[in-house]
């Protein structure tokens, strides 16, 4: 082990744990907008909301199970549900009837969306901050790298990471929807011409991308004060992974997470004050030599 | 000549609200007398903006950005050099379109969605300088305070002074929309590869247009910081952007004066709901998705059509 401090110091390495922790949230959330923006040619501003709403439920569900680790796995399984329905009203209720207009329309119209859905927050939740305690199992730290504490609980967004990763892959490559979903990302028109009900595996391909990012929301919410307002930066972030990624390309958004949230937490490393600097520079980099994204888009 | 006669009464129009407007002091108490600066400068920024996007096609989604630097740019000349104050309406919009040429050579090889995400990359890489940069900036305070020279430092004078500079910037921008550059420019909105093929350096002319507007942007900065004496890191804020975005929306992006319009509908609105309720955002984006769905062209390019069909009607019935 020493010989790899010698390379690489200990709390560098530390470092870099925590911008995969922050990574794992990232390509949680900006996996699903990529899907939505790669299946149904969507941009969702209103994304970043649902995490926002995602978080909040997580709060009152892990209140009402009385705070403990109970509550916080209802949160887990019960948060996203809830998110995924409210985004199935919205889909059916509006979003279907206007997958043929022009984009900055839609873009628009989500951005109306996330104010509303801002306020709704507002008036359901108030404006205090709420947190949501780190469950009792997850709780403490572990000592890595000669001795740097690391807390566990982002040890298990570590694991959750790659699992949510495997289970999108399977959904998208192993499912009958995923496929019918990734042929109508190419053309589909011709997919609703051999019989498929394209508005229907739009609904659930809307639905299930809401639904990573009211997870995104839970995960995150034991780790950073619940506020409005964390709607804002997170949707520029997924946007702008899901642009370096190539759009609607689940890979590239992990590519683009892990470029994101290691230059994020590596950034403060080097330069405190102005450490956020860096993810945004590198999508800069990023967009001047490979202008559509690193891996390839399905637009 | 029906063309004409329409233009004639449109021009009436502008006529007579300028008359106003000049005359609105001697009635109107001195909030709203800020109200109205505020909505003349937002309407000019709006309207720089749909000179790229209504006209030029040109996703220019952080727009905010360069009235931020504009606002930066001319608070801090005047309260921290010793430069002559006037100087500083003229560095900030400058600096704004200077921005603006860098950000466009960087964004320019890019279109339109591709375009306009690494646009607002860029913005936020400049929102967060202003926003952490407190030794300079003043950080998330911002600057307030400024001192202005003294023959426009009260309400009304900062208000005639706004009005003047804004009415001449549109009149400019009208020009520029009139002259041959800008029906290159909108022949490049509805068939870049057709342009390109005439032998139009496509390209150039989009960031030309990009550096009009920032400036333009710049211009309306300024004007803030003459209106309102202060300078925030939330006028560089990328949801800033989208609301100005909506403005063009609303007001109509065919339109020239539709951004004006719906600058103008948007902030009167916030004003009286705040009033009454917190829940302003709720109330923007209720009347955004109605906007959307029932008059995509806005108020002003669905009375324009309404104009057009009224009179266009009995000259094909002869």
């Amino acid at each position: 082990m020493d010989f790899i401090y010698a390379i690489i110091p200990p709390r560098v390495l530390s470092q870099i744990l925590v911008g995969l922790s922050r990574t794992t949230i990232l390509f949680i959330v900006s996996s699903g907008l990529s899907l939505i923006l790669g299946v149904l040619r969507i941009p969702n501003v209103a994304h970043g909301s649902l995490y926002m709403i995602g978080a909040f439920m997580a709060y009152s569900l892990s209140v009402l199970f009385g705070g403990g680790d109970l509550g916080f796995w209802m949160a887990l399984i019960g948060a996203p549900i809830g998110v995924a329905i409210v985004s199935l009203i919205a889909e059916r209720g509006l979003f279907q009837y206007l997958y043929e207009r022009e984009h900055l329309m839609l873009l628009l119209l989500t951005f109306a969306f996330s104010l509303v859905f801002g306020d709704l927050v507002k008036i359901v939740w108030g404006t205090e901050y709420k947190s949501v305690p780190v469950p009792q199992m997850f709780q403490g730290f572990v000592n890595l790298f000669g001795g740097l504490p690391f807390p566990l609980y982002n040890l298990f967004l570590l694991v959750v990471g790659p699992i949510v990763a495997i289970a999108l892959w399977l959904f998208v490559n192993k499912t009958r929807i995923g496929k019918i979903a990734r042929a109508a990302a190419v053309d589909r028109e011709m997919v609703g011409a051999v019989g498929i009900n394209v508005s229907w595996v739009f609904a659930i391909v809307f639905v299930i991308g809401c639904l990573l990012a009211g997870l995104g929301g839970v995960l995150v919410a034991p780790t950073v004060s619940v506020t409005l307002g964390m709607d804002h930066t997170l949707i520029m972030e997924a946007f702008l992974i899901v642009i370096m990624g190539g759009l609607g390309n689940i890979w590239g958004a992990l590519l683009g997470a892990l470029i994101f949230g290691l230059a994020q937490s590596l950034g403060i490393l080097v330069w405190s004050q102005f450490g956020i600097i860096f993810p945004y520079a590198a999508v800069i980099v990023v967009l001047l030599f490979r202008p559509t994204g690193l891996l390839k888009s399905t637009w | 000549m029906v063309q004409s006669t329409t233009r004639g009464k449109a021009q009436l129009w502008v006529y007579a609200c300028l008359v106003i407007l000049f005359l609105l002091p001697l009635i109107l108490p001195r909030f709203y007398i800020y109200l109205v600066s505020v909505i003349l400068l937002t309407g000019l920024l709006a309207t720089s903006l749909n000179l790229v996007l209504g006209y030029g096609g040109i996703f220019q989604f952080h727009h905010a950005v360069f009235y931020g630097v504009g606002a930066y740019a001319t608070a801090l000349v005047l309260t921290r050099s010793g430069l002559s104050p006037w100087l500083s309406f003229i560095v900030g919009p400058l600096m704004s379109g200077f921005l603006s040429l860098i950000m466009g050579l960087i964004c320019i090889r890019l279109s339109k969605l591709y375009f306009g995400m690494l646009q607002i990359s860029l913005g936020s890489l400049v929102w967060i300088i202003v926003y952490r940069w407190y030794s300079f900036t003043g950080g998330d305070d911002g600057i307030h305070g400024v001192e202005l020279p003294d023959i426009i430092s009260s309400p009304n004078s900062a208000y005639y002074f706004t009005l003047i500079v804004t009415a001449i910037c549109l009149f400019v921008m009208y020009k520029i929309i009139k002259s041959p550059f800008g029906s290159v420019l909108q022949g490049i909105r509805d068939n870049p590869v057709r342009s390109e093929m005439i032998g139009i350096n496509v390209r150039r002319h989009q960031l030309l247009a990009l550096i009009i507007a920032g400036f333009f942007a710049g211009v309306a900065g300024s004007l803030f910081v003459v209106v309102d004496n202060t300078a925030f890191p939330d006028m560089l804020f990328w949801t800033l952007s989208l609301e100005v975005l909506i403005m063009c929306l609303l007001g109509g992006w065919f339109t020239f004066l539709g951004p004006m319009l719906g600058a103008a509908i948007i902030i009167a609105l916030r004003t009286f709901i705040s009033t009454y309720t917190t829940y302003w955002a709720l109330v923007l984006g209720a009347l955004m998705m109605l906007v959307i769905f029932f008059l995509p062209n806005g108020v002003l390019g669905y009375i324009e059509e309404k104009v057009k069909k009224g009179i266009i009607e009995p000259v094909i019935k002869e």
